[in-house]
């Protein structure tokens, strides 16, 4: 194969595997728009998504869009669980005790996940038969388009919600000033919970989808996806939402690109690499706005 | 820089005797078979973990920046010994000495752009760094790669780590009670008036960053030693490890170099002591974490001491009068 061949099919599959850490990435950049937290939990809700749909197909031999909603309804539920418990009663707090909670959570349901479903990995149900599409010199497979479009689609259904519903307009609200949103008698705490159930959702669909992809799921899934998601928020802008998808599709690309011009070994350093020169050249991300700090 | 004058340094002599004293009954515990060389051995690693959490603490207490990729000064401390012992035959106590410098300057490097950061930023930075040093790591062939690196002499024995852990504390301790000390604290309280004040900031953050690594460095050359070998697997030198010296911190007390050293001792000694408890081990420490975060914040000692002073008035404290006639972080 010729070089830019090699491209173009790293670039495919990079969108296809961005388009999961866009997933992602878009819980992290909601919850932090919201509250100024860092959910470090994120990461285990995508890996509680990926079993609970392995759950959902194999011992109750659901197919797979009923077993990928309820995998998301449960997590939803987890996840504004985890908000109601460990981090509501810390939101005046200062930020050091609210992140080590955030880290605890994120620890906590790690390895309760080891010990109720084993340290070992398992191989994800394979629901829907292998493909292989052929675009001129350029490979494609069926899971990798499901990938995409999935996502895609409940990235087009987050945008509608975020913009023309009233919850989504009250999240706008309280992620613009907190203050201001409860004083026009927006319930605050409400719309936190809806941010952690929406991005739990999708973190979970997130799981599946890579269960899928790569046949299979185990307890620590769950960390590196959970931080290079992160980057990929910081990447595009955090609290932006745009700026999660378009971070998402980036990290997927640029991590690909590497493994296939450089070293598969150095696969996770491009993450942090990435994350500390964006941090050092525009911390504000992609498509963030620059705030001065307020003494 | 270890001063034996005046009330500071009544503190500093008659510390380091009743140290001495320690030392001496360990020493004949162990001489009598009442401590078996199993228990010194976890002795020498609650000693080297000490090191790390009161360095940490140093960073995260002190200065209250949390940095959680103290595992990655570590790593380059256990390897880099490791690779001076090994391949170069240099002698062991120079080449701890080497590896706290070097994980020193790596600080500094790490922390000049790191420490423009705050908070949520500064956590996830020190994280990638850590795990980019883990990644350097794995890709050098030389010290085993993914294998690990075995077949390190044991040079490390327990009376080394007990020195190198008072020598730790001592200087943390003598660092945070000096003037510059003050000024690291400053920035922790509040970083924009310590600076409108005249405080170097920067200066002061690297400054406490770079001894936190020296010290993280040679628990490190004290690690690969003991073990005789190391591995670059998270949960000897990547996140996790990293995590577990926080949740000593955190639990021990933030700002409290006695609670660090409480807690060294107690999560280090637990999972030997329970050997049914270590598989839930991961499992108890971070609700002990969340719970301490949601009820106890600021940890096991709250910034106090165990010193001279605090138990006097522990004890002399009257019914009537609460905890507030304690003032926190003062005494020593």
């Amino acid at each position: 194969m010729v070089w830019y061949t090699i491209l173009i099919q790293q670039i495919i599959n990079g969108l296809a595997l961005g388009s999961v850490y866009a997933l992602i990435a878009l819980g992290y950049t909601m919850v932090y728009g919201i509250i100024k937290l860092i959910n470090f939990a994120h990461g285990e809700i995508y890996m509680l998504g990926a079993y609970f749909g392995f759950f959902a197909l194999t011992i109750f031999n659901l197919p797979l869009i009923p077993a990928m909603l309820i995998s998301m309804l449960l997590a939803a539920i987890i996840g504004m669980g985890i908000e109601r418990i460990a981090y509501r009663p810390l939101r005046n707090a200062p930020r050091i005790a609210a992140l080590i909670t955030a880290i605890g959570a994120s620890l906590l349901i790690q390895s309760v996940a080891q010990l109720t479903f084993g340290a070992s990995f398992r191989p994800f149900p394979q629901v829907i038969p292998f493909q292989r599409i052929q675009v001129g010199p350029i490979f494609l497979t069926n899971r990798q388009l499901i990938m995409f479009g999935v996502a895609i689609l409940l990235m087009v259904l987050l945008h509608l919600i975020v913009h023309y519903t009233k919850i989504g307009k009250a999240m706008r609200a309280v992620s613009m000033d907190k203050e201001a949103a409860l004083l026009m008698g927006i319930d605050v705490d409400k719309v936190i919970s809806f941010t952690f159930a929406v991005g739990s959702a999708l973190a979970a669909a997130g799981g599946i989808l890579v269960g899928m992809y790569y046949n299979r799921i185990d307890p620590y899934m769950g960390i590196m996806p959970g931080l290079k998601a992160f980057v990929a928020a910081v990447l595009g802008g955090i609290g932006v939402i745009p700026g999660a998808v378009l971070g998402g599709f980036l990290m997927g690309t640029a991590e690909n690109l590497v493994v296939a011009f450089g070293s598969s070994t150095y696969r996770d350093a491009v993450a942090f690499a990435v994350l500390i020169l964006v941090l050092l050249l525009r911390p504000s991300g992609l498509l963030g706005k620059r705030q001065n700090e307020k003494v | 820089m270890l001063d034996l004058k005046g009330r500071k340094g009544k503190w500093n002599i008659s510390v380091l005797i009743l140290l001495g004293i320690l030392y001496l009954v360990i020493h004949c515990m162990a001489a009598s078979r009442i401590l078996l060389p199993y228990h010194i051995q976890v002795l020498g690693l609650v000693c080297i973990n000490i090191i790390l959490v009161v360095s940490l603490n140093l960073i995260n207490g002190f200065l209250g920046q949390l940095a959680i990729g103290h595992a990655g000064f570590l790593a380059i401390g256990a390897y880099l010994s490791a690779a001076l012992t090994v391949f170069y035959g240099f002698p062991f106590l120079l080449a701890i000495l080497i590896s706290g410098i070097a994980a020193g300057l790596v600080g500094i490097l790490i922390g000049v752009p790191a420490l423009r950061l705050t908070g949520d930023y500064l956590a996830i930075a020190t994280l990638g760094f850590g795990e980019i040093i883990r990644v350097i790591i794995l890709n050098i062939p030389a010290v085993g790669g993914p294998r690990g690196f075995s077949g390190i002499p044991r040079l490390t024995n327990f009376g080394l780590t007990y020195l190198l852990a008072i020598i730790t504390v001592f200087v943390v301790k003598n660092f945070i009670d000096s003037a510059h000390g003050r000024a690291v604290v400053s920035i922790r309280e509040d970083e924009i008036a310590a600076d409108s004040l005249g405080v170097n900031t920067t200066y002061y953050k690297v400054a406490a960053f770079a001894i936190g690594a020296f010290f993280a460095g040679t628990a490190g050359a004290l690690f690969s030693h003991y073990m005789q070998y190391i591995s670059p697997a998270p949960s000897q030198i990547g996140f996790l490890r990293s995590i577990e010296i926080l949740i000593m911190v955190v639990l021990g007390g933030l700002g409290s170099l006695t609670g660090s050293v409480i807690t060294a001792f107690a999560l280090t000694l637990l999972p030997e002591l329970l050997r049914g408890f270590a598989e839930y081990r991961m499992v108890i420490y971070p609700i002990l974490l969340i719970l301490m975060m949601l009820f106890r914040p600021s940890g096991l000692m709250a910034g106090n001491e165990l010193s001279f002073e605090f138990l006097e008035k522990l004890f002399k404290r009257k019914p009537k009068s609460n905890a507030k006639g304690v003032s926190p972080g003062g005494a020593n």
